[in-house]
């Protein structure tokens, strides 16, 4: 059965219907189990003490703010090109969910770098730039809620979507230049990348994917609400129209 | 409680902030979902009524 | 295209308040600052670029509602999407209107300002440069953004709020001309960088900017 066959609403409430409670159990397992692990049973990092826990909040929130954000990227070419109303009605669903996990990861970001940096906020690039991000989260959940129309709603958050989406990519390498060009000295990103011991990386994973889980379930629920409320207003339009 | 040393305050604080915005999240959709089930529930009622008083007359 | 041009530098002109305020705001933003942060001339030659950018930015944003409003209420967008004018080229030249009747005089006037703020001389010229490149971008992310919003009754705030994000790296690349200038830094690679938003914008927005217009219009 290709994909394409869910973008019938009928069939994606069916087969999402029981998707919904699994992937919320295996969330809240894997994100308890994650966190518990993490929280009290990891060693601390000589450098950076035990803030090194907040190391399964920050990563898997940010991870998800920026691939909630690449999700509503699809959903709204997809929506664009083949008019699924599932596709425009999932990205609307998605876009809370991935405003909450840049709040998140902006949040916990700054808090962790507070120790090290002596402020509770500082201009890292990777840290504004999940701040821009966070901006154009707002523009984009605000404009779903301004505009009345519901398939004109659709049409301009997913346009927006993409235009944001190169703004977005642009802001990206113009904030790093920003914070070169400006502080030649303050290279204390809170580095991905950098070698992350065995021993904190397996409850991380769990994290992740426990974060992970929560999304899809999420974005599933709110779809699967919006498809509801699509049909109470037609069905409301109808009754206001024969009453 | 293990031992925080003196990040204490930033750790948890952390773990706080992150829960709270977890749960008005899943509150917010849930609650949303549970609202919007039972309107669509209530008018597809009403649209039954509708229609049999309709094929009754 | 240039008689819709030239209709929308008009209308501007003569309907008294687009062309002026925009230059009034510019100088009332560089007025307050000195008085929010004090005027100690150090700190004011250090913060004039920036404070010069955001102020330019703030002021080309008031009149942006302009661009398709009043085209809107009294109909004659709707004649301007079936026109034989494709409406990319429409949104165009209603952009660039809009830039010359708000960016350009900005950056006429910058220097001017920026004598107010202590910007070091040899940064005037830079500071010209850089908002005569810059702000045709911000004219053609403001038409786009009123695209979005155009019909909404009080989407000004909301046309902010979608809008600012999107003037980011402009102001970015922008200040940085004028910053790299006034410490006699060399500043081709980010004037190039200032031009390459500048001509992506231009070859992108009109674009976003009509497809949403004949959504709105619909």
């Amino acid at each position: 059965m290709s994909l394409w066959e869910y973008a019938n609403p009928t069939r994606f409430m069916a087969a999402t219907r029981h998707l919904v409670p699994v992937t919320s159990a295996l969330a809240g397992i894997c994100i308890v189990a994650g966190l518990i692990w993490g929280f009290f049973f990891t060693p601390d990092d000589f450098r950076m003490g035990s803030t090194v826990k907040i190391i399964y909040l920050h990563v898997p929130s940010a991870l998800l703010a920026i691939n909630a954000w690449l999700m509503m990227l699809v959903t709204s070419l997809v929506w664009l090109i083949r008019r699924h109303h599932v596709s425009a009605l999932a990205a609307k669903a998605a876009a809370p969910v991935g405003l909450t996990m840049t709040l998140i990861a902006l949040i916990t970001g700054a808090i962790w770098g507070q120790p090290m940096w002596g402020t509770w906020w500082v201009w890292d690039p990777r840290l504004t730039s999940f701040l821009v991000l966070f901006l154009f989260y707002l523009g984009y959940v605000a404009l779903w809620a301004t505009i009345e129309d519901p398939d004109t709603a659709a049409d301009l958050t997913s346009v927006l979507c993409l235009v944001g989406s190169v703004f977005a990519l642009l802001s990206r390498y113009a904030v790093l230049f920003w914070n070169q060009g400006l502080h030649q000295g303050a290279s204390l990103s809170l580095d991905k990348e950098e070698n992350v011991a065995d021993v904190f990386y397996q409850p991380l994973l769990l994290s992740m994917a426990g974060f992970i889980l929560l999304f899809i379930a999420l974005v599933l629920i709110g779809t699967r609400t919006e498809i509801r409320a699509r049909r109470l207003h037609v069905l409301n339009l109808r009754a206001r129209a024969g009453a | 409680m293990t031992d925080l040393g003196k990040y204490a305050v930033e750790v948890l604080s952390a773990y706080a902030v992150t829960l709270a915005l977890l749960v008005v999240l899943v509150l917010g959709i849930g609650l949303r979902s549970r609202r919007t089930r039972a309107a669509l529930a209530r008018a597809e009622a009403a649209a039954k009524a509708a229609a049999d008083r309709h094929d009754h007359a | 295209m240039r008689r819709l041009f030239l209709r929308d530098l008009t209308l501007a002109i003569r309907a008294g308040g687009g062309f002026g305020l925009s230059l009034a705001f510019f100088l009332i933003v560089a007025v307050l600052v000195p008085f929010g942060v004090g005027s100690d001339t150090a700190l004011l030659r250090d913060i004039a670029p920036g404070v010069l950018w955001v102020a330019a930015l703030l002021a080309c944003l008031l009149s942006l509602d302009r661009i398709f409003a009043l085209d809107h209420e009294d109909g004659s967008l709707e004649l301007l999407a079936t026109a034989p004018l494709p409406l990319e080229g429409a949104v165009a030249a209603k952009a660039m209107a809009h830039w010359v009747t708000t960016g350009l005089p900005l950056a006429v006037a910058a220097p001017l300002l920026g004598v107010l703020l202590n910007l070091a001389p040899q940064a005037f010229g830079w500071l010209f440069l850089s908002l005569m490149i810059g702000t045709p971008a911000l004219s053609l992310i403001g038409a786009f953004g009123g695209a979005l919003t155009v019909g909404l009754r009080r989407g000004g705030l909301l046309l902010s709020l979608l809008v600012l994000p999107l003037y980011i790296p402009t102001l970015i690349f922008g200040a940085e001309v004028v910053r790299r200038g006034a410490a006699a830094e060399p500043v081709a690679s980010v004037l190039s960088l200032l031009a390459a938003v500048t001509l992506g914008s231009a070859a992108i927005l009109p674009f976003a900017a009509a497809a949403v217009l004949r959504v709105n219009l619909k």
